[in-house]
């Protein structure tokens, strides 16, 4: 590997890879926003989606755990094509974390009760040991001490990470985040990123949708240039950011460098 | 002045408002919650049975709904809802009357509660595996009934000037008692005066006390 500061060394697939996309196609009435998508995601990956607005990452992450929809192709989710409908994908789902740009945490409930929400209805746990893990986890991401409060309460930063923890709690194989840092006030942006990092380093696999390129350089083992609903590169982190292929990444990388 | 009020039963008619007014708003808080997940449910034949149901009740007068629940249901069709004697016959009746009507304005009141709610919300649910009646009763409805609380407080002193429609079908609520009273008493202005004076009494305490609610509870986001 090339002498940048890669904090993980790229670790060998344990048993193959954990998520396969084969020719996957979406639609959104004349747009084509998925075109003819392959993509392998080894276990303990974490693979940085970047590219320009519009150009279908948010639809590719999402179609990962079936919050959207494909029209045609496949999505083999460890071994397993991701199911339809009912108990089969509601299982599958929480096998998928997921990670939003608005956060979503339960409006209604506190910051606990957001954590033990799907340990206790989706993993069937017991209330003792689903508390446990959450404040365990909200420990680890940094707001235990904000356990009791409502997600209003909290600031962006504590509020995504507390979205984290949210979806650790499931236990997922592999974590989505799609631009999980670009609804927060800078100074708050490192804060989240630092967990993700410290997230990358434990070995989870990770699908991330982010223009944050520090976090790319230091935890991601591959990056993925997706414009116009086309995979267009794909390649180290080192390489995408310091020689890119197409031109396509290299006008993007002009713009977001200069902006 | 108030002499002429004796030997009436003001006390028990009013009685029977509260009663007719509880059971049917429970009874319409239940169905029109059905109602209302129809309405969002992902199967088509719900959908549509939820749309139907709740644009043909709510546009038929309340009057005819209660007629028809003694005339078509009880007289023709021979439903007595367990009951043996014609007053509690018709009492069951007019609360099924009152609740198959009211539930149609909570179905809708609801429906706008559950646009409210930011569609992120339900993604959250469904990413961490709620299946779709889990995000509805632990995220959707939650926030929803917040948010409407004060339309359902409207809907339900609509309900309770509303039971005095059973009358029609001779149930001895407080309407009931009131034009009993101004055929036998020369005393119409009083006696209209003394009923108003106790809906107000009814109503305008579940008003106030749901705004209190409405505001405790609201959602912060
Ligand atoms: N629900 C939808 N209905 C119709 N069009 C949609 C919908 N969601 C997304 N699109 C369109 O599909 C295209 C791809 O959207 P997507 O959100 O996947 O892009 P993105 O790469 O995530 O962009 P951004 O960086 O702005 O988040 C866009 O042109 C968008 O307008
Ligand atoms: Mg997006």
């Amino acid at each position: 590997m090339s002498g940048v500061a890669v904090t993980k060394e790229i670790p060998a697939p344990a048993t193959g890879d954990l998520v396969v996309l084969s020719n996957v196609n979406k639609h959104f009435g004349e747009l084509h926003v998925l075109q003819n998508i392959d993509l392998r995601i080894a276990r303990g990956e974490v693979v940085v989606v970047i590219g320009p607005s519009g150009g279908g990452k948010s639809t590719l992450c999402r179609a990962i755990n079936r919050l959207e929809t494909i029209d045609s192709g496949e999505i083999v989710i460890d071994g397993k094509p991701l199911p339809a409908e009912g108990r089969e994908l509601a299982a599958l789902r929480a096998d998928v974390g997921m990670v939003f740009q608005s956060f979503n945490l339960f409006a209604h409930k506190t910051v606990l009760h957001n954590v033990t929400l799907g340990q206790v209805k989706v993993r069937k746990k017991e209330k003792k040991a689903a508390d446990d893990r959450a404040r365990r986890l909200l420990d680890r991401v940094g707001v235990a001490s904000q356990a009791e409060k409502y997600p209003a309460q909290l600031s962006g930063g504590q509020q995504q990470r507390v979205a984290i923890a949210r979806a650790l709690a499931m236990d997922p194989k592999i974590m989505l985040f799609d631009e999980p840092t670009s609804a927060l006030d800078p100074e708050m942006i490192n804060e989240v990123l630092e967990v993700m990092r410290q997230l990358a380093l434990d070995g989870m696999t990770m699908v991330v949708v982010t223009h944050e390129m520090g976090f790319a350089r230091s935890a991601a083992n591959r990056v993925v240039f997706m414009a116009d609903g086309r995979i267009v590169e794909e390649t180290t982190p080192a390489q995408f950011f310091s020689d890119p292929s197409s031109e396509r990444a290299k006008d993007f990388l002009s713009k977001i460098l200069h902006h | 002045m108030f002499d002429f009020l004796k030997g009436y039963d003001l006390l028990a008619a009013f009685w029977v408002t509260v009663q007719l007014t509880f059971y049917s708003a429970v009874g319409s808080l239940i169905w029109g919650t059905v109602l209302a997940a129809m309405r969002v449910s992902p199967v088509p034949l719900m959908r549509g049975f939820g749309t139907a149901y709740v644009n043909v009740v709510r546009n038929i007068p309340l009057t005819v709904v209660i007629v028809f629940t003694s005339l078509g249901l009880f007289q023709t069709l021979g439903v007595t809802l367990g009951a043996a004697d014609f007053t509690t016959i018709n009492f069951r009746l007019a609360v099924l009357g009152l609740t198959a009507y009211t539930s149609s304005f909570v179905c809708e009141a609801l429906r706008s509660g559950i646009n409210t709610v930011p569609v992120g919300q339900t993604e959250a649910a469904r990413a961490i595996g709620l299946n779709f009646p889990q995000v509805l009763r632990l995220i959707v409805l939650p926030q929803a009934f917040r948010s409407v609380v004060g339309p359902l407080a409207s809907v339900l002193i609509a309900l309770t000037k509303n039971t005095t429609v059973a009358a029609a079908i001779g149930v001895a609520e407080a309407a009931a008692l009131m034009r009993v009273m101004i055929e036998n008493e020369a005393q119409l202005i009083l006696i209209s005066a003394i009923f108003a004076f106790g809906f107000i009494c009814l109503t305008l305490p579940t008003g106030l006390f749901l705004g209190w609610v409405s505001k405790k509870v609201s959602v912060r986001r």
